[in-house]
């Protein structure tokens, strides 16, 4: 910007704009996908803070007895049908939630190095990256279906207590946020593709990556809450 | 810089009819304008039921609608005043005003923008289509507590209530963000943040709120929809969940959106007072870290609506609702201060300014009496509450919306609004106002509760019921001259010019109404009153 405002005339307003973009700090589009996980962070936060109320105040009738317990061992022992550690469940059905949640970490780190890629002005590894990332992110979401079609075989549903109430709604307003983030890498991709980013303009791959990076430290907290811990 | 010159054959520049080119725009006055308009118009919609309750209370007895229709009146009357009036006339403000204040050529992402302007219509038509769906609109109170916004006790109006409500919330969260970037990335030169006029303080603060706690109403709207409708327990204590789980929530929400509907409407009075004052107002760094005090203490406060639930720490939600009188205060002398000895021009904004310290001064001195824990647990659920927050959001937020609607009328139009109609309105709106909601802490005292339709007549509550709907009335009458005096002077209103206030902010620095691109030329900025310096010579001027 220069010190002389009269300068700012009719079409170069526009020009003003697009300059405090690049006269340093960072980019439109960046600072507002920050603003907006800020958001997603505290609309998580409310489904947690319902889940760990919840948690805390569980109880359970053993011996006549209301019981803390956590996860509930009744109608069935979720603790048993969630255990992220044994390839089969007990009917014989395969457990894949370990592994989509490698994969989800891993693709952020592919995200990351199309980023660094598009940084570097390198297109070919980036589209690459990108691609990479994309499809472990279908992936992801393939096996989440799948797993829900076997806990909900197993006689995990949305009304099998508080427990399935809450699991389904955090593991599923998660999914819907790994598709969203699929969605608009699928558009980086795509854009990509087209030759559309190079090192000095990427602001919407930088914006997005951090979008999903936030969808993988989500689900890294959801994986401990729910079945670590 | 180089200069560009416009192409007037290009494409984008081909006039299309206007209906469409305000549908379609992306300007932020003219979404400004649209989002005054929205408002105004579920204002009107809201007022209609209020007087429908009014006019059931007047007399003990059921004269005029069912007790389920009543509860219906105040569910629907208290959302649309509160999520379709309040919330959004005052981004409709900072809409229109924010970007010209710092400088800016629109805001940062103008289609997101236009998208949240039309989500509010869609929100508040789909919470308002639950009156034509059998069992009605939604009926549990605004703040819609299970069980009985439970599937056992309400209908569809209240599945319609939460998804027209989720979409009025993504679109003030959507506008929050707009906001953030704008202020912090899109100043003009010289327009340093402690030089911001405090209207765009306040808007800033008010942001922040909506990002931070409109997600957590987000996250209890969808609670109570998957409890409803896919069998869920968050709040069903039988299976497991928690009822006071949702009051926690909500009130996390909800009582930063108090802040989130006066904040704003506190920047207005700031703006107006110093104008009509011919004074700077009086202690701007104060005022500023007043008003980001009172977001901060916003976030520690929700449970002082809780406190009979005996689920909640009385003494820490008390103290800290105690301790926002603080900044208030702070924020009440200074507004004192900045008429003291002032060149006073009671022009029509100045005196909704002035009805505005006298009620939110009301409004927040019987507010601190609820605050005080013994005495909360008497006038839970009384008129009392009624009483004291329509002295803050009608008292305060409604007459700052129309201290802001006369005073920025020129700019958006061109025009004055007439001074003799206005000055008509206020008095009609302060004598109604006062008439209205005055008795209601004796009514409240005298332990009338709210939310009820009917009330023996051995209650005693008779006589100032009727003079409570009576002052309803009055503020209904007090809108006609003002929807007069909107529509003559848009016809033939004295014609403004750039600056008809001689204002401090550069709003007044651009022709009336403002050119699309806002600004053929900037004064320099050198304070928070550039146009004062400007027109007094304090600068050199190109």
């Amino acid at each position: 910007m220069t010190a002389n405002p009269s300068a700012l005339t009719t079409a170069d307003t526009h020009h003003a704009a697009a300059d405090t973009h690049g006269s340093g700090g960072i980019g439109n589009p960046v600072l507002g996908m920050l603003l907006f996980i800020t958001s997603e962070v505290m609309f998580f936060a409310g489904l947690f803070a319902a889940y760990f109320s919840i948690r805390a105040g569980y109880t359970q009738i053993i011996n006549n007895v209301p019981t803390h317990v956590w996860p509930p061992t009744q109608p069935i022992d979720f603790a048993k049908l969630l255990n992220p550690f044994q390839l089969f469940t007990e009917s014989g059905a395969l457990n894949v939630i370990l592994p989509a949640t490698i994969l989800l970490v891993i693709s952020s780190f592919t995200c990351q190095m199309a980023v660094h890629a598009i940084r570097n002005d390198n297109r070919t590894s980036f589209v690459r990256n990108m691609a990479v990332t994309v499809t472990l992110g279908i992936t992801f979401l393939l096996l989440q279906a799948f797993d829900y079609s076997v806990l909900m075989h197993e006689g995990l549903n949305m009304g099998s207590t508080t427990f399935g109430t809450t699991y389904f709604t955090l593991t599923g307003f998660h999914g819907a946020h790994v598709f969203g983030g699929v969605l608009m890498l699928s558009v980086v991709l795509y854009r990509g593709m087209a030759g559309q980013f190079s090192a000095k303009h990427h602001d919407m791959v930088e914006a997005t990556s951090l979008y999903w990076h936030f969808v993988d430290v989500v689900w890294i907290l959801l994986f401990m809450t729910l079945y670590v811990l | 810089m180089a200069t560009t010159t416009l192409h007037p054959a290009a494409p984008a520049y081909r006039s299309r009819s206007t209906l469409y080119d305000w549908l379609t725009t992306t300007d932020h006055k003219k979404i400004g304008i649209m989002y005054l308009i929205n408002s105004l118009m579920f204002f009107v919609a809201g007022g209609i039921l209020a007087l429908v309750v009014r006019v059931e209370l007047a007399q003990p007895g059921l004269q005029i609608v069912s007790e389920e229709f009543y509860n219906q009146a105040f569910t629907m009357h208290a959302s649309f005043m509160l999520f379709l009036f309040i919330i959004p006339i005052l981004a409709g403000f900072g809409n229109y005003i924010v970007p010209l204040m710092i400088g800016a050529p629109d805001m940062a992402f103008p289609r997101i923008n236009a998208l949240s302007l039309w989500l509010l219509p869609l929100g508040g038509l789909l919470m308002a289509s639950g009156f034509f769906v059998s069992g009605g609109a939604a009926a549990a109170g605004w703040t819609e507590y299970p069980p009985l916004s439970g599937a056992k006790f309400s209908g569809t109006g209240t599945d319609l209530w939460i998804m027209g409500l989720t979409l009025i919330g993504t679109s003030s969260i959507l506008g929050a963000i707009n906001f953030l970037v704008t202020i912090f990335k899109m100043r003009a030169p010289g327009m340093t943040l402690f030089r911001m006029p405090v209207m765009v303080w306040t808007v800033l603060v008010t942001s922040i709120l909506v990002l931070m706690a409109t997600p957590v109403l987000t996250s209890a709207l969808i609670m109570l929809f998957i409890d409803r409708n896919y069998g869920g327990h968050f709040f069903d204590p039988n299976n497991g969940g928690n009822a006071i789980l949702y009051q926690n929530v909500f009130w996390f929400y909800s009582h930063p959106a108090v802040y989130i509907m006066i904040l704003p409407a506190m920047g207005i009075i700031s703006e107006v007072l110093p104008v009509f004052s011919r004074k700077p107002l009086f202690g701007y760094k104060a005022f500023v870290f007043a008003t980001v005090g009172i977001g901060a203490l916003g976030f520690s406060v929700w449970a002082h609506h809780m406190f009979t639930t005996g689920a909640v720490f009385l003494p820490f939600f008390s103290l800290m609702t105690f301790l926002i009188a603080v900044p208030t205060g702070v924020k009440m002398f200074n507004w004192i201060a900045t008429l003291w000895r002032g060149q006073l021009t009671f022009a029509t904004p100045l005196l909704f300014a002035t009805g505005f310290l006298m009620l939110f001064l009301i409004g927040g001195l019987n507010g601190a009496f609820s605050a005080a824990v013994p005495v909360d647990f008497a006038l839970h659920d009384t008129y009392w509450v009624v009483a004291h927050l329509h002295y803050v959001l009608f008292g305060g937020s409604v007459f700052g919306v129309f201290a802001g609607i006369y005073y920025w009328f020129p700019k958006m139009t061109g025009r004055m609004l007439d001074e003799g109609l206005g000055k008509l309105q206020f008095v009609l709106m302060f004598i109604g106002f006062n008439l209205t909601f005055f008795p209601m802490h004796q009514l409240g005292l005298a332990g009338m509760p709210r939310r009820i339709a009917d009330y023996a007549a051995s209650t005693g509550w008779s006589e100032l019921n009727t003079v409570a709907t009576i002052g309803g009335f009055i503020i209904a009458a007090s809108m006609l001259p003002f929807f007069w005096n909107v529509l003559v002077s848009l016809r033939s209103g004295k014609v403004a010019g750039d600056d008809p206030w001689e204002a401090n902010t550069l709003e007044w620095a651009t022709s009336s109404p403002p050119p699309p691109y806002n600004f053929d030329h900037l004064p320099e900025i050198r304070s928070e009153r550039p146009v004062f310096d400007a027109r007094h010579g304090r600068t050199t001027n190109h």
